[in-house]
């Protein structure tokens, strides 16, 4: 039962960190995406806001690539060599931006604004070419000038959803001037997101009529109405919340746009998935297909059902830990 | 230039930049905790200090290792999708475990060990120590696990061209495993005893003359002495081992052409493959036979043993292999002549009533050149390990050439000028900071407890006094 079904899981399991790691580095890179329009003071505190948490974050993608990896070698080979380009760009947009968190804080103090840029520019290149990723991937990873003008749009797009989740997690983790700052920013970004969320909607169909199908044809069309419908109340939740948000209410509200925000992402992400299964390559290789023997893959099954549980558990310790409004870092 | 050639240097770019970041970190992390066991049990606040300049270069450490760890895991599927595709059933379970019981381990109580100590307990603090440093050393052993099955594959059975587990203790516990983690794991500890002392030496230079830079030089000499020694047997070990299962790499790095005993030593020599002899020898008459064999008859194949039919050579090229080890071994001596003169020199001075801070400034500017010679011995004895696998990818399963992805060579070689371009000016950068860590450290006396400057941008604020 369970050796059949072993693409599925892993699928699943892949599907799941993709997801995590979108949310989760989404604000860290939103976060460096921010960074031009805040003072230097502004910008020591939003670097405290995400500094214990990034590494971590990061890491979801690690175990993306990893599970692609070993759980469906072809299709890693495929995905990764069409997208050599764009994949050696994002390497160097989080290679900067990592580094940057460091050198900014630990360089000769001159440096200090050139570290800022390179926070900035690594954000930048890492978030745009991710979407480019998304979009090419949506295009059926064939490269044409249609097919590139389309990607290079999802790119910005995904990068102002970055930008906007990076302005609700600080909203979340800060106070004063800064919160009120980042209830600016996020009320420029929201459009982001949403025309983001519409284009990808929008598109996928229109690249495949297998795609459309499934989407439009009845009944399914009603079972899946829920989808776009929840995505339309959580927007108007977070619309709602960012204009009622105000400093001196408890700041468990100042949570509602965050926690809001990564549901919109979910639906999102679950209806591209829904859209795809059960192609891993779109259009030209399935997850079956693609998978890795079952012995090697249960082996490494039994590895995340009793490892996983407990990431999750330390990781959200160290959320625990560092609740609460950002404080400057420190290492005593 | 062929894709091939591109790819393999682009990798080699790639793990090199990443393994300088490892070495450091592995054996940090248990030095940054030794150096809060030994300030809970002394209450000298030295240790601490030391504690507080090395957690700095520790984080900055591990950046660069993360990020260029991010690098690897990508590299498979853009440039060798051969790789995974024929012994994916083997490399992937053991790169998920490395994810998932050390990458997030190191990374989540990375925040806790930097940033917590004034939010937890004391005991959960060094918990979060013990924790990173045991998942660096975790990140370590799985992928000298992967490292070692790709040089004495065990464990495994082809079937229709790809490879299939059928005994995972022994894929874990290959043949060169135990030597090889070994070896790494000695070689870290010494890059880090050579940085410390290094970095120590140059804070005296400049005239500090603080307990913390005086302990962490003492520590950092003491800790290269004590494990010189173990690595040069450990090497010698590991030699065997490969002399067992790879005897074309030991031809290889011996310079040793035709099978027979009484093998010299070379010290020097240029290496020729076209003409298949060595130019310009110089060399110890039987010593190779001696180290290799125990006996100065003992035979040892020779590279011309390794040589198809239609005479494409089986054995990897040779001037590379010869020369990086020979850089290895010859730091390796020095590193042993360096540290054990520390010793004696300390002790002298300790007899006569003096410190650290009176040894002679000649030999603390030689402490101060040796910083990363850790890192020179690291690179060389892997080009030698590495380089000498070839043309092998899994030795007798499967070659570099059968592994290479189709990718336009033209694009192999823009993205691997980017990658040089931002490595060389990332090492750079790293030196430079770290040089300006110790700089500030030996000018203030204290560094500060805050995980860099938090003084805005642009401003030069004057430097505290120690708090």
């Amino acid at each position: 039962m369970i050796m059949d079904n072993l693409p599925l899981i892993f699928a699943g399991l892949l599907g799941l960190s993709i997801l995590i790691y979108v949310v989760l580095d989404g604000f860290d890179l939103g976060v460096g995406l921010l960074f031009p329009f805040a003072t230097p003071d502004q910008r020591d505190r939003m670097v405290a806001s995400i500094g214990p948490f990034w590494d971590a974050n990061e890491t979801w993608l690690v175990l993306a690539v990893g599970i692609l990896l070993v759980a469906f070698p072809a299709a890693h080979g495929a995905i990764l060599t069409a997208l050599y380009l764009p994949v050696f760009l994002m390497l160097i947009g989080l290679i900067l931006r990592g580094v940057a968190f460091e050198f900014r804080a630990k360089a000769p103090i001159a440096q200090k604004k050139g570290w800022d840029a390179a926070f900035f520019g690594g954000s930048l290149l890492a978030a745009l070419s991710q979407g480019y990723m998304l979009g090419m991937y949506i295009m059926g990873l064939t490269a044409s000038v249609y097919h590139v003008v389309f990607a290079l749009l999802i790119g910005v797009l995904l990068t102002i959803a970055y930008s906007f989740i990076g302005a609700v997690w600080l909203i979340g983790k800060t106070e004063g001037p800064l919160l009120t700052q980042a209830v600016r920013w996020a009320r420029g970004g929201i459009w982001g997101a949403v025309l983001g969320m519409g284009a990808v909607s929008m598109a996928t169909p229109l690249v495949s009529q297998r795609i459309a199908d499934k989407w439009f044809s009845m009944p399914a069309a009603l079972y899946l109405a829920p989808l776009p419908l929840a995505s339309l109340a959580l927007m108007g939740l977070i619309w709602f919340s960012l204009r009622r948000l105000r400093q001196d209410v408890h700041s468990n509200s100042h949570w509602t746009p965050f926690i809001a925000t990564s549901a919109l992402f979910a639906l999102g992400f679950g209806g591209m998935a829904y859209s795809f299964y059960p192609y891993i390559v779109p259009e030209k290789m399935t997850i079956v297909e693609a998978a890795s023997a079952p012995e090697s893959l249960i082996i490494i099954l039994w590895g995340v059902v009793f490892v996983l549980p407990i990431i999750i558990a330390y990781s959200a310790l160290s959320y625990v830990i560092f609740r609460g409004k950002a404080q400057a870092l420190r290492y005593d | 230039m062929d894709t091939i050639l591109l790819s393999r240097i682009q990798f080699a770019a790639n793990i090199s930049f990443h393994i300088l970041f490892p070495t450091i970190t592995i054996a940090l992390g248990w030095v940054l905790l030794f150096f809060k066991l030994r300030f809970n049990a002394t209450k000298n606040p030295a240790w601490m200090a030391a504690y507080m300049f090395w957690v700095k270069v520790f984080a900055l450490s591990f950046a660069l290792g993360v990020v260029s760890g991010i690098t690897m895991s990508f590299q498979f599927g853009t440039n060798w999708p051969g790789f995974m595709e024929t012994v994916g059933n083997i490399a992937g379970p053991l790169l998920a475990y490395e994810v998932l019981t050390a990458f997030f381990l190191e990374a989540a109580f990375l925040g806790i060990m930097l940033f917590g100590a004034s939010r937890v307990a004391p005991w959960v603090h060094t918990t979060a120590t013990v924790l990173v440093a045991f998942g660096t050393t975790m990140s370590a052993f799985w992928i000298l696990v992967l490292n070692s099955w790709m040089h004495t594959p065990a464990g495994y059975e082809l079937r229709d061209g790809v490879v299939y587990a059928t005994d995972w203790m022994a894929i874990i516990f290959n043949p060169s495993m135990p030597y090889r983690l070994v070896h790494m794991l000695l070689a870290s500890g010494l890059t880090v005893a050579f940085l410390i002392a290094g970095i120590s030496a140059l804070r005296l230079l400049w005239g500090e003359r603080s307990d913390e830079a005086r302990i962490s030089l003492r520590f950092g000499v003491w800790l290269g002495a004590l494990l010189i020694p173990v690595q040069i047997f450990a090497g010698d070990m590991h030699g065997l081992n490969t002399l067992e299962h790879q005897p074309q790499k030991v031809a290889a790095m011996e310079g040793h052409w035709e099978t027979g005993g009484r093998v010299p030593l070379l010290l020097f020599a240029l290496p020729d493959e076209a003409a298949r002899e060595n130019r310009f020898e110089i060399g110890i008459p039987a010593m190779a036979s001696v180290i290799l064999k125990h006996d100065p008859d003992g035979v040892i194949q020779g590279l011309n043993d390794f040589v198809a039919e239609d005479g494409t050579p089986l054995h990897p090229p040779v001037a590379p292999v010869f020369w990086s080890f020979r850089i290895m071994v010859g730091v390796g001596f020095a590193m042993l002549g360096l540290s054990w003169a520390g010793v004696w020199l300390m002790r002298r001075a300790a007899k006569a009533g003096r410190g650290v801070e009176s040894l002679p400034r000649i030999y603390l500017a030689a402490l101060a050149g040796a910083t990363f010679i850790g890192w020179v011995a690291t690179l060389a004895g892997w080009y030698t390990t590495e380089i000498g696998r070839q043309p092998w990818l899994v030795q007798g399963v499967l070659t570099t050439r059968e592994a290479v992805a189709t990718v336009p060579s033209g694009l192999v070689l823009s993205t691997l000028i980017g990658y040089l371009a931002i490595y060389g000016a990332l090492i750079v950068a790293y030196m430079i900071t770290i040089t300006a860590l110790a700089k500030k450290a030996s000018k203030g006396g204290d560094l500060g407890k805050t995980y860099g400057d938090m003084a805005p941008s642009g401003l030069r604020t004057p430097l505290t006094p120690a708090e």
